[in-house]
């Protein structure tokens, strides 16, 4: 029971910090521009790929680097000459031109790599087991996954914090136009972050490439669960963003090591097998196998109870 | 006086009447197989995409899991005709689509009370969740929803009126048909209504709709209520279509299709749903056909209209009023050709490229031999490549050229429009 404890934590907390890695550059993009990234997981997915393609031929460290500069680069040609073009018909077209870049992406990543998972593997530098846990043996390679996004994390909460460009990145957040008017290029900076948000994807997805599943529809199965965080956490909170990815990761890796039903709860008493007749679908589902729809019904449940999410200062 | 409104009635009703005509002359003039299945499924999306513009169009509502009802009311009108199979009640299959309808109405009422409580952005991304959070409850639920494999359904097993059978996909268009003109006519009599024009206000300036005194949110919900309810009939016009419903009805791809194809069609103008799901069920069908890469000729169509035609189809046909009006169409038409053909050019080496990559990675195991456009060639030497390249650049080049011309020759007709008026 300590074992699944201390193991389950240990992955939830790994599976949060990546999910962060994204929800980070989402959450400061939707603050900037207002308008919530659709592709987001899409540079993510991307980030797999190139990774996966660059260590094929350079190893996977330069891959570590190139992929997501690559995809940073991506990212501020869509800004420059996509979002700004689609800006002047409003926040619902922005949404819907990130939603068709989804179609593209997907379709792209597919005739390129083909719909079936590619093989990815785990550079051999880090393929040993980091050390023995009740007789588990935990991968070095999820302890390096980790570390970097707990170092990403650091380096740019100080760069926001602690440094000039943060200063104009959070002046631009709230008053763009009075940052505008001291003389800095608003258009350059909002490029730069959404670039950086990509690159940040990126980043997440060249480390978890390896570690999941490179294929087409990674992006499809992880881009909900990523606005899921930022609706819970509170829109454009980055604080609320962090406790949102940490609270969903581990709800779902605990959710998948608990193998209990209502059946198994309530045993086979008579009251038990009345109800077993009326709720003959939910009686024999573990709690394993509603892991996938927890964040939703997270969402649900912190809409109803606190709509402005948990962090979050304002209602829309 | 007499004269003009007889006038209006007839510009009012005499549309209605075309309509009807229209529908029921179809299948003798395509009487094939596929036309018939075709356009039966493009009935059932026309009130689908219509319900989901009665969101995004009309109250400004951008939806992500509008599929959730279609699906729903899928499902529960296959249980319903399962039901009434097994228990003999004498309910008539035309009947079938309000069981549908009404499962859209509770669950519309149900996830609206919870989704419109936030607008804009918030309630996109809630949508979205909600949706996700039913398509993958209806995998887990089994006995409901039947799994993967979904709820099968015969539809010639219920009661038969006036000895119709439904097994000819034939009668089963004329009772889409009918539904179709039903709820056009009642979502189009929604709009003129005063909590049309309220929809209308809540989408335009909500600051200012709640400052005359109504609730933004009620109007919200009372909306989404609504869409839900239509598109539940067209979930169980789909049911009876397919006689069967699987999970994928209410996924993430259904709801996306739906906002493709308001917004290709146009949100801003009735029209513009029916005209999208017109088009993009023919893209579907036929161009699933001819190559294997149609999904991205999909994407790019849509990020097209995003960038270029926010208003979509119906929106670009509109433009073009005043032209007619003033009579001048026939200056402009020409320009219009004149940025058509490179244009038409440059979509031409786009597919050449898009097609030769195809070849090249996911029908690789085929060799580098194909065909485009009934020109054979090897895919793997480098001069199609360059042939295809070429014909992307000079035709885009020429296009965006004669673009301008032609947008010029455009403001020219609607200023000499505007001042014929005064």
């Amino acid at each position: 029971m300590l074992e699944i404890v201390f193991i389950s934590t240990l992955n939830g907390v790994l599976y949060g910090m990546l999910l962060f890695l994204m929800a980070s550059g989402l959450t400061v993009i939707f603050s900037m521009m207002g308008v919530l990234n659709f592709a987001h997981a899409s540079f993510y997915m991307l980030g797999a790929f190139f990774g996966f393609e660059i260590s094929r031929h350079v190893g996977f460290w330069p891959g570590l680097v190139i992929a997501p500069v690559l995809v940073g680069l991506i990212g501020m040609a869509v800004e420059r000459y996509g979002l700004r073009q689609v800006h002047r018909h409003g926040h619902v077209a922005e949404l819907l031109f990130t939603f068709g870049l989804t179609f593209i992406i997907q379709e792209v990543v597919q005739m390129v790599w083909g719909k079936l998972a590619v093989d990815y593997k785990v550079p051999p530098a880090l393929d040993f087991p980091a050390f023995t846990l009740f007789a588990t043996e935990y991968p070095a390679f999820k302890i390096f996954m980790l570390a970097i996004s707990i170092a990403i994390f650091a380096v740019l909460l100080l760069i926001v914090k602690r440094t000039r460009v943060g200063l104009v990145v959070q002046a631009a957040l709230s008053h763009p136009d009075m940052v505008g008017m001291l003389g800095h290029n608003v258009g350059r900076v909002f490029m730069l972050v959404f670039g950086v948000g990509a690159g940040l994807a990126a980043v997440a997805g060249v480390i978890a490439g390896p570690a999941l599943v490179t294929q087409a529809n990674m992006a499809a199965a992880l881009g909900p669960i990523l606005f899921v965080i930022v609706v819970v956490g509170g829109l454009g909170s980055l604080s609320g963003a962090f406790v949102a990815s940490l609270l969903i990761g581990l709800i779902q890796t605990f959710a998948v090591a608990v193998n209990v039903s209502l059946a198994d709860i309530l045993g086979d008493t008579q009251m038990a097998e009345t109800l077993s007749v009326w709720f003959s679908d939910i009686w024999s589902v573990t709690v394993a196998q509603i892991a996938p729809i927890l964040p939703y019904l997270l969402l649900v449940l912190i809409l109803i109870f606190r709509p402005r999410g948990l962090m979050g200062n304002r209602e829309s | 006086m007499p004269h003009t409104r007889r006038r209006s009635l007839l510009a009012t009703y005499g549309i209605w009447v075309a309509l009807a005509v229209v529908l029921v002359a179809l299948p003798y003039v395509l009487n094939s197989g596929l036309a018939i299945s075709t356009m039966c499924l493009m009935g059932i999306m026309i009130i689908f995409s219509l319900s989901y513009n009665m969101l995004l169009g009309q109250t400004g509502l951008l939806s992500f899991g509008h599929a959730v009802f279609f699906g729903l009311g899928g499902f529960l009108t296959a249980h319903a005709m399962n039901m009434v199979r097994a228990t003999g009640a004498p309910l008539p299959l035309e009947v079938f689509p309000i069981v549908g309808g009404l499962t859209g109405l509770v669950f519309g009422v149900i996830f609206g009370a919870v989704a419109t409580r936030r607008a804009g952005t918030a309630f996109a991304m809630i949508t979205l969740g909600i949706g996700e959070l039913v398509a993958s409850s209806s995998l887990i639920l089994r006995s409901a929803f039947g799994g993967e494999e979904g709820i099968s359904v015969d539809r010639t097993r219920v009661l038969q009126l006036f000895g119709i059978s439904f097994g000819p996909q034939v009668q089963v268009y004329f009772l889409i048909a009918a539904w179709v003109f039903v709820s056009m006519a009642a979502m189009y009599a929604l709009t003129r209504t005063p909590f049309g024009r309220i929809c209308n206000a809540v989408r335009d300036n909500p600051v200012r709709a709640a400052f005359i005194g109504y609730n933004t949110t009620t109007v919200r919900f009372l909306s989404f209520s609504m869409a839900g309810l239509f598109a539940g009939v067209a979930g169980g016009l789909a049911a009876l279509n397919f006689e069967i419903v699987t999970s994928s009805a209410m996924g993430a791809a259904q709801s996306g299709t739906v906002v493709l194809m308001a917004y290709i069609g146009g949100v801003g103008n009735f029209a513009g749903p029916i005209i999208g799901a017109i088009l993009v069920t023919y893209l579907q069908v036929m161009l699933s056909d001819v190559t294997g890469a149609w999904q991205l000729y999909f994407g790019l169509l849509f990020i097209g209209i995003v960038m270029f035609v926010p208003d979509g189809i119906a929106g670009l046909v509109a433009r073009q009023q005043p032209v007619l009006v003033s009579g001048r169409l026939h200056e402009v038409l020409p320009r219009y050709l004149m940025a058509l053909l490179p244009g038409l050019l440059a979509l031409a080496g786009l597919s050449m490229l898009i097609e030769m990559t195809y070849q090249l990675t996911v029908n690789a195991p085929e060799g580098p031999a194909m065909s485009f456009l009934y020109v054979p060639f090897d895919a793997s030497s480098p001069l199609p490549w360059l042939i295809a390249a070429a014909m992307l650049a000079v035709g885009l080049w020429l296009f965006l050229k004669a673009g301008r011309l032609a947008l010029e020759a455009y403001g020219d007709a609607v200023e000499a429009a505007r001042g014929n008026a005064r």
